[in-house]
């Protein structure tokens, strides 16, 4: 009446493909991940003051083409910074020692990245290094709060000075934080 | 005065349906664990409801998730956030695609299946033979199909949200130029356990009714080749309009 071999093997077969999706979604697309083996690689860390909504698996470029990923972020609690390891890809060995790291967004409202700044160095960065210039995420609501401040102190002088309360109130960029 | 009775008469109708449907279920999952030692007539209904609807679930799961990953990326990119796609189809698929179009296409695929034969086994009295073997048709017949039904439908569903993540990720990534990095690592900071967990029960919950509807309208068809067609028609159509309604509910009972 029933072919029972080939019907069980397809049934299995069904049925192990349906629990290893089920494991995917759970494991792959959520946060509670495994990552998978890597190509060869090595890793760097640096310190940031914030690194605003940075994440694990952001990329990591210079100049902007890709060369590794955020692999762990962790808090150093006797700097009160946030340490961030660099997954670099082995083909790109020679970042110099003195080159800098920043965040950037991507886009106005997408995710965040790291990008790199050579520096002028004769030597390389090396597995477990640390990239000791950091400049940190720009986060949108420090700047609203610093051109609020500066529009509310051209606002106060309006009464002595009104030619300069209508100079727009602008912020200055952050300079570049060396940490060490 | 003469719409106001049909509209009432069509009321009580559907009611005394609903209620039957019901009752029917009490019935299945009253035989269910003495049919349950039956592993192989149950094994069979999965392969016949799942492995063999797999090709269109994959099919579909592929071009929505291709779909998604264009329109999601054309309305992003208005926003400079193509990166978000990730998540966007994820959630998209996991939670509501997924389980929804796989309903559907299950009702369309198995459904029909299922109310046919079962349809065409009441019209040739095959299920009034069983009867008269003093073999139950319901525990022999028609639980096992049930079940399997049920079994098949999450696992079909979590197989569309996958090939489909891989379509969005198709588009996006290899054509569209989304950074993979940043498509896979929002995707993964966005998307928790809830959301899969929401997209699962959802897909048990449409297995349970879809195959219940099938069941019932193959069970009670009417014995002749019209009334068979009809069953068919009926569960196509009330399978479709009870997957929507429950989404509703389940989509705001989640939120």
């Amino acid at each position: 009446m029933r072919k029972s071999r080939t019907l069980d093997l397809g049934t299995g077969s069904f049925v192990l493909l349906g629990f290893a999706a089920l494991f995917f979604l759970t494991t792959q697309t959520t946060s509670r991940g495994i990552t998978l083996a890597s190509p060869p690689h090595y890793d760097l860390t640096a310190k940031f003051d914030n690194i605003g909504d940075l994440k694990v698996g952001a990329p990591v470029s210079m100049s902007g083409v890709e060369m590794g990923r955020v692999t762990k972020i962790t808090f150093d609690s006797k700097e009160y910074k946030a340490v961030v390891t660099l997954r670099i890809d082995a083909r790109y060995n020679q970042i110099p020692t003195d080159s800098d790291a920043a965040i950037y967004t991507q886009g106005l409202l997408g995710g965040k990245f790291i990008g790199l700044t050579a520096g002028g160095a004769d030597t390389y960065l090396k597995d477990k290094d640390e990239i000791d210039f950091t400049q940190s995420a720009f986060v949108l609501e420090n700047l609203i709060g610093q051109v609020l401040a500066n529009f509310a102190k051209s606002a106060g002088q309006s009464d002595s000075d009104k030619s300069k309360a209508n100079a727009p109130a602008v912020a200055q960029p952050k300079a570049t934080e060396k940490t060490k | 005065m003469k719409l106001i009775q049909e509209l009432w008469s069509s009321l009580t109708e559907a009611l005394v349906g609903l209620g039957a449907v019901m009752r029917f279920l009490l019935r299945l999952v009253a035989v269910a664990p003495r049919a349950l030692l039956r592993v192989d007539l149950i094994s069979q209904q999965v392969y016949n409801a799942g492995a063999l609807s797999l090709v269109i679930i994959m099919l579909s799961g592929l071009f929505v998730g291709m779909v998604l990953g264009l329109q999601g990326f054309q309305l992003l990119q208005r926003f400079g956030s193509e990166e978000a796609l990730g998540t966007a189809a994820t959630i998209g698929l996991v939670k509501e695609l997924g389980p929804v179009v796989t309903a559907l296409l299950f009702a369309g695929r198995a459904g029909t299946a299922l109310a046919s034969e079962l349809g065409l086994m009441r019209a040739t009295d095959q299920l009034s033979a069983m009867e008269m073997m003093a073999v139950d048709p319901i525990r022999r017949v028609v639980v096992p199909r049930f079940l399997g039904g049920v079994i098949a439908m999450p696992l079909l569903a979590a197989i569309f949200s996958v090939i489909g993540i891989y379509g969005a990720q198709l588009v996006g990534v290899q054509i569209m130029g989304v950074d993979s990095g940043s498509f896979w690592s929002q995707m993964r900071g966005a998307v928790g356990l809830r959301d899969i967990n929401e997209g699962i029960v959802k897909s048990c919950i449409f297995g349970v009714a879809c195959s219940l509807i099938a069941v019932y309208e193959g069970y009670y068809a009417e014995p002749t080749a019209e009334g068979v067609g009809r069953a068919t028609t009926r569960t196509v159509v009330t399978s479709a309009v009870f997957i929507l309604f429950l989404d509703y509910l389940l989509t705001a009972a989640f939120l």
